[in-house]
């Protein structure tokens, strides 16, 4: 029980029934989800395995369409059906498949214990109610709260995101807060039960890198605090860098490489992570090329038979376009990869990814 | 690269009025910039970087005369001090109306930021590139015009046969090449680029910055560079001016901005940006601004950083610091500051 909820209403069970086995919060075993739309079935998600554990950070990487939010979303149970079926696979919490669960148990998962923070805070955030109403909203509904306390609480999870004259402040709109403080509420909201999962879809994505290195390092605290594990949702390189404890890389619905932080920098495994790290422009860098990967992310409609990848892949063979798309095999310890040629381009990555930043060498590797 | 400039601004400025009240009578004033003044020079990219709301957008709106300053000056040609000696070739850009604007609009076009709502979506492909042409008859005789709109299709990398296509059949990147091919459609000599890659996935943005790399060395392109992405102006810019709240407050070459910032804001800024090397973590040094940027209707006297800086003294408060050349510890350039003075921020390597 974090200090932030004392006194916000009646008192909790200090143990809840959901404690972790072995330190494992979250199991993704084998995750299918479609949508069916008017234009066709697009499969968002095809076959999605992945694990979180206590105090863990976890980066999904991934560009628009690749399935990172619909991750998010199927893990939280807030897919809209339609349009959108979980057509297979298992989500384990705490070793239980949420996916088993009635509505009613959903929403007791939902927000005490595993909870989420969205890309755009102000239409996230309700207009025509002040924002320590809604963050109070949720110990009144989830605690049973009564106003005062409730209210109470919202001063006190405003203060610990850092919001300046919480009190003052706490009767104010979304509108009259900047997109930094708006990004704060939605954090409040997110841990005001404190959670043992909080998940993160983009959310410094529409701030600026001053406000965006704010809202980090409240988070990085956050989480230290409370040993949360964190599901951060991010297409940006950088921010993964700086405080991803693992990687999983995503395109077109499936993962195509899995990894501990530093190796993947040093040495990625899959030539579409390849290719990514090769086509952003480092600030620290000069006379740098930026080698683009060609063509397009696919429609999901009409993924290529094969590889997903094997259209824009420099690696590309005969047997990438008719094999079925290659399973996501370790290479290394800690290491998976899912591609036919992950030796060769490996050991490519290794000579050209040699020339990072002095320093590198000694650290890392 | 010549020095030859192409274009130069002086002390430029633009307020919008604040309305309020039934009558609404103007009650305050947005200082979207508050005097800006620099040369472009012919050939190069000047990249202008800064946060949401420090006017950046509203320059480059200025330049392309989209919106007409509230005063200051603005010479096409050569510098504005050119203009006052009465250099032929010329032309004020404040003054200019009739076929001086309208050959000015020819000279100097923009690209926007979002593909998605800068293309009508009734018009094709070939009505949208070929629309400059109609307003401006003379660049591009009739019968040769579809043919013109395929060349320009091809040179920013489409299929020219999808001319007849319309911009939701493309994706955000192709859309934004579409962007770019009305935008040199005129043969500008300056193209004004407002965020062209921001709302691009990251796998497609090198291909856009590639893009128009290779359209400034084909044709002998100057650019103005405004975006938000520190890393991507450095890639692509050869001076970088840096903006805070209205002003300008640093300006130099890439290589002086980057490697010897002298301005308090801009260490911070550079501090910010997450550098994708997981090396370097705990190792970068960072430089976190407290409070958000102040309102510029209300902008802070003397310095407008002077609120969130940690070098602020009390002559900070009162005299805003010129843009002058300052030492840097290897040169000297442009910095708003009354207590420049360099500071390795990012550890740059050399990997060309």
């Amino acid at each position: 029980m974090s200090e932030t909820l004392q006194g916000a209403g009646r008192p909790v069970p200090a143990e809840s029934s959901w404690t972790p086995v072995d330190g494992r919060l979250l199991d993704v075993e084998d995750l299918f989800v479609e949508f069916r739309t008017r234009d066709g079935v697009a499969k968002a998600i095809n076959g999605v395995s992945f694990s979180l554990d206590e105090g863990e950070t976890l980066a999904v990487l991934g560009e628009s369409g690749s399935g990172k939010s619909v991750t998010a979303q199927a893990i939280m149970g807030i897919l809209d059906s339609p349009p959108g079926f979980i057509t297979g696979g298992r989500i384990r919490y705490c070793g239980t498949d949420l996916l088993g669960l009635t509505e009613k148990q959903r929403r007791e998962v939902r927000g005490p214990e595993i909870s989420m923070i969205f890309q755009d805070a102000l239409s996230s955030l309700n207009p025509v109610f002040p924002v320590g109403w809604q963050i109070a909203e949720m110990l009144r509904v989830h605690r049973g709260a009564n106003r005062s306390d409730a209210r109470e609480g919202a001063i006190r999870l405003m203060e610990r995101v850092n919001i300046p004259a919480a009190r003052q402040r706490v009767n104010a709109f979304p509108h009259q807060f900047s997109g930094g403080m708006r990004q704060r509420i939605m954090i409040a909201m997110a841990i005001a039960l404190d959670p043992a999962v909080l998940i993160a879809d983009e959310p410094t994505t529409a701030l600026d890198v001053t406000v965006q290195a704010q809202i980090m390092a409240l988070l990085a605290e956050l989480q230290e605090e409370r040993r949360m594990g964190l599901i951060l949702i991010t297409h940006d390189l950088g921010v993964v860098a700086d405080v991803a404890d693992r990687i999983a890389v995503m395109y077109a619905g499936r993962l195509v490489e899995t990894a501990d932080v530093h190796p993947i920098y040093a040495a990625p495994a899959h030539p579409y992570t390849k290719g990514l790290l090769a086509s952003i422009p480092r600030l620290d860098q000069k006379g740098q090329e930026l080698s683009a990967i060609g063509g397009l992310p696919p429609n999901l409609t009409r993924i290529p038979p094969g590889c997903p990848f094997n259209p824009r892949c420099p690696y590309a063979q005969d047997v990438c376009r008719h094999d079925p798309p290659p399973p996501l095999i370790e290479v290394r310890p800690g290491r998976r990869s899912a591609c036919h040629f992950t030796d060769r381009v490996l050991a490519d990555s290794e000579v050209e990814f040699d020339h990072t930043h002095p320093g590198a060498q000694e650290e890392g590797r | 690269m010549s020095r030859e400039v192409i274009l130069s601004a002086r002390d430029l400025v633009k307020h919008y009025p604040i309305r309020t009240g039934v009558l609404r009578r103007t009650t305050g004033q947005v200082r979207a910039v508050a005097g800006v003044s620099f040369d472009l020079y012919k050939g190069e990219t000047l990249g202008i970087v800064g946060e949401s709301g420090c006017g950046k957008s509203t320059l480059g709106r200025l330049l392309v005369q989209l919106e007409r300053p509230t005063s200051g000056r603005l010479a096409f040609g050569g510098t504005v001090e050119d203009l006052d000696a009465g250099a032929p070739d010329v032309v004020d850009m404040v003054a200019a109306d009739g076929n001086r604007l309208r050959q000015l609009r020819r000279d100097v076009q923009i690209v926007f930021q979002d593909p998605y709502t800068s293309l009508n979506p009734r018009k094709t492909v070939g009505d949208i590139i070929q629309e400059p042409f109609d307003i401006h008859p003379a660049v591009e005789p009739r019968q040769g015009r579809r043919r013109r709109v395929q060349e320009l299709l091809e040179l920013v990398g489409l299929n020219p046969e999808h001319i007849n296509r319309y911009p939701h059949q493309f994706s955000g990147g192709q859309r934004q090449r579409i962007g770019i091919a009305r935008g040199i459609a005129l043969n500008p000599k300056v193209l004004v680029c407002d965020e062209p890659v921001s709302a691009l996935d990251v796998s497609v943005q090198a291909q856009v910055v590639n893009l128009m790399e290779r359209l400034q060395d084909e044709l002998g392109l100057s650019y103005v560079f405004v975006a938000h992405d520190l890393s991507v102006v450095r890639h692509i810019s050869d001076r970088v001016g840096v903006m805070y709240l209205g002003s300008m407050v640093e300006l130099g070459d890439e290589e002086q901005i980057y490697e010897r910032p002298t301005h308090p804001y801009t260490q911070a800024l550079l501090s910010a940006v997450p550098v994708p090397d997981p090396t370097l973590r705990g190792r970068r040094e960072e430089i976190v601004l407290s409070g958000d940027v102040p309102s510029p209707a209300n902008p802070p006297s003397g310095c407008r950083f002077h609120t969130r800086c940690w070098k602020a003294q009390d002559v900070c408060a009162v005299e805003p610091p010129p843009l002058a050349p300052r030492p840097d510890g290897v040169s000297a350039h442009d910095s708003a500051c009354h207590f420049a003075e360099p500071r390795t921020i990012v550890e740059t390597v050399d990997v060309s």
